[in-house]
């Protein structure tokens, strides 16, 4: 896959939306490329999640236009967006408690998904390989026959990034992926999408400004709705509009 | 990680527990009791297709419906349309003032067969519509309400309401469906007198068949990934739609296969009690079916039927003696099994008979040691299998069995 500098993975370009006259994202406009992880951060209430959900079609956009390797996601519905290539892991960790690891693997491998599909579904070699491999990557390789609901926080976390890392998406999205963890998971976290960044773009929402230096590419910083500074994380942290909303506090 | 690979259709304890069940219905009920006792039997178990149809769609689906009544009643009106067209040959009919239409129909002054009631001639047609009419209704109602993403509470009043409205429907177009008291004095199948002892028995026999067919449906949703996407759903929808599934599809085919389901057993119901009428198809029947749904243990499919065979049996024994106590008794019964066994008979029978049945039912692969179970089983309040039990058992046991347990709990204490 080449890369050009303007062979953009997602376009975002005057977003809007409006909740009842409020504008949660407003005029938004930014850029991911190819293999790129990009952090957004912003104080509470800034819109970074209702970014993600613009994205991933859980909020319909007012205006403005969301382009996904050329394809259009605003009209799209949920699982279009997901079949295109986007996966998306919510703020607070979203896994099936009543399943095990496996299930919960085996239910996000991208086969089987219509209701006929589903009831064709046979548990073959691949499935396995697939689930076993997923596993591993996400440290969970012991736990595959554990109930999900018993697994610790940090490793719920795990468990939903590995979720999606077996959809094989293009572009994965985070929303907080390391609240809840121990340091030591937030460095093991850290690799881990260092690691899965290959022939994939990350965009991922995160308050721990340690964890966003380990891994951020560039730094888009939100505030009351738009972009208020972007760059590497040294020139984000050094600009003064950013210190006197975020970091300064 | 050999034994994931075969992802048991039928593991030991669930084939253990389908030949309990047929040896008890197949072989014990018929030896011990009468024919009427009998027949009495089989109207009981065809509530049990309904409840069977509710343990996939809310036990595992989360999709809570008080109108099942609705399918019921539907499949068993189809069956006594033809019932009722083939007693009202012009020879037996020969007083009414039109000959050879039903009597509801003449004693409301009509005198044609409406044509509604024309494929109602053919029992081929009769009984592809006992099925098609109720599920055809099923999914219309489905899509609309599934796609516009209403469910939850809503979706248990809407269909609370339709089956309200069927009821008031067929009640005010008496003339076309016998009114209140429903379609009565149905006589022969094919000529074949539907009413005698002989016929009673076949039937039931029949019945059975029809529900272990249903059974054996549940039991390929449950094991199968669809039945994991239905659990999967009702914990994290968002977390299923947002994994590339069109979470309102899942709903509409379970919602459509509860129907169908349902449909079955209003019809037999209808072959061995000899009539339909309102009174199967409103609001109080639909409740009674989720209460023996929920007695017998939501996420059980063997529980439908014990629950239903266990309250139509209390309230037959109970009505006869205080009638007027019986709905007061019903309503504690369900708050009594929701407040102290969220998941009915079968989280019982996991808690207090499984651990202390004999090795052969659990099978080598599965060692539990009862005296542990006993110990922990007291102390954990929701009705989960006792932690150490259950990571234990995971190691050895192929994954089929842990979620089935850990379907029948809640919370675990960790
Ligand atoms: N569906 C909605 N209806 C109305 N207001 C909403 C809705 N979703 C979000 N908002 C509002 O939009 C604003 C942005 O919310 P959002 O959740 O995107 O913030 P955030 O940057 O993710 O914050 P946090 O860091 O706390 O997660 C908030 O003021 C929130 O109350
Ligand atoms: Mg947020």
């Amino acid at each position: 896959m080449s890369i050009k500098a303007n062979d953009f993975v997602l376009e975002v370009e005057g977003l809007t939306v409006s909740f009842d006259g409020f504008k949660a994202v407003n005029d938004l406009s930014f850029y991911v490329n190819e293999g790129e992880i990009r952090v957004i951060i912003g104080p509470n209430g800034a819109g970074k999640t209702t970014v993600l959900d613009l994205i991933c079609g859980r909020t319909q956009a007012t205006t403005g236009s969301i382009k996904f390797r050329g394809k259009e996601l605003t009209r799209m519905k949920e699982h279009e967006i997901v079949h295109t290539g986007v996966g998306r892991k919510f703020q607070n960790p979203s896994i099936y408690d009543d399943l095990t690891v496996f299930e919960n693997l085996e239910i996000s491998y991208p086969r089987g998904r219509s209701v006929f599909g589903a009831l064709a579904f046979k548990r073959d070699k691949e499935v396995i390989r697939e689930v076993e491999a997923t596993a591993e990557t996400i440290f969970l390789k012991d736990d595959l026959d554990k109930q999900a609901g018993l697994l610790s926080h940090g490793q719920k976390q795990w468990l939903e990034i590995g979720m999606l890392l077996i959809q094989k998406p293009d572009l994965l999205m985070l929303d907080e992926p390391v609240a809840g963890m121990s340091v030591a998971e937030r460095k093991k976290t850290a690799d881990l999408l260092n690691r899965i960044t290959e022939g994939r773009s990350v965009l991922v929402v995160e308050h721990d400004m340690q964890f966003v230096e380990d891994i951020a590419h560039r730094v888009t910083v939100m505030h009351q709705g738009k972009v208020l500074s972007e760059g590497s994380m040294t020139r984000v942290k050094n600009d003064p509009k950013v210190i006197e909303v975020y970091l300064g506090h | 990680m050999q034994e994931r690979a075969k992802a048991l259709f039928m593991p030991r304890q669930d084939l253990i527990g389908f030949a309990v069940l047929a040896l008890i219905l197949i072989v014990i009920l018929p030896l011990i009791l009468d024919v009427f006792r009998l027949n009495l039997v089989g109207k009981y178990l065809t509530y049990s297709f309904v409840a069977l149809g509710l343990v996939l769609c809310w036990g595992y689906g989360g999709i809570l419906s008080l109108g099942q009544g609705l399918f019921f009643g539907l499949g068993g009106y189809c069956m006594a349309m033809f019932l009722k067209l083939e007693a009202s040959d012009p020879v037996s009919t020969k007083i009414q003032s039109t000959p050879g239409i039903p009597d509801f129909m003449d004693w409301n002054q009509i005198t044609a067969i409406p044509w509604w009631w024309q494929p109602f001639n053919s029992l081929t047609l009769s009984l592809i519509a006992v099925v098609l009419v109720p599920t055809l209704f099923a999914f219309i109602i489905s899509v609309a309400m599934f796609k516009r993403r209403v469910g939850g509470v809503y979706f248990a009043i809407i269909t609370q309401a339709l089956a309200a409205i069927l009821t008031i429907l067929i009640i005010g177009q008496q003339g076309y469906t016998g009114g209140v008291n429903g379609i009565t004095d149905l006589r022969t199948l094919l000529g074949w007198d539907i009413r005698s002892d002989n016929a009673k028995l076949v039937l039931y026999f029949v019945n059975c068949i029809l529900l272990f067919g249903c059974l054996l449906i549940a039991q390929f949703i449950r094991k199968n990934k669809l039945g994991r996407i239905l659990v999967a759903m009702r914990d994290r929808e968002e977390r299923v739609r947002f994994s590339g599934y069109d979470v309102a599809n899942f709903k509409i085919f379970v919602f459509c296969l509860a129907a169908a389901i349902s449909s079955v057993g209003g019809a037999m119901f209808t072959l061995q009690v000899g009539f339909m009428s309102p009174s199967f198809v409103g609001i109080v029947p639909s409740i009674e079916m989720v209460i023996f749904c929920a007695v017998g243990g939501r996420l059980s499919i063997l529980g439908a039927v014990y629950g239903s065979l266990l309250v139509n049996w209390a309230k037959t024994s109970f009505s006869e003696s205080f009638p007027e106590l019986w709905l007061f008794a019903m309503g504690a019964l369900f708050i009594g099994v929701v407040m102290a066994f969220p998941n009915g008979l079968a989280s019982l029978f996991l808690r207090y008979i499984e651990p202390y049945l004999p090795a052969w039912y659990h099978g080598k692969a599965k060692p539990v040691q009862p005296a542990e179970v006993v110990e922990k089983a007291p102390l954990t309040s929701t009705d989960t299998q006792p932690e150490t039990a259950t990571s234990k058992s995971t190691e050895k046991q192929s994954d089929e069995t842990v979620p089935v347990n850990s379907l029948e709990g809640g919370v675990y204490v960790d």
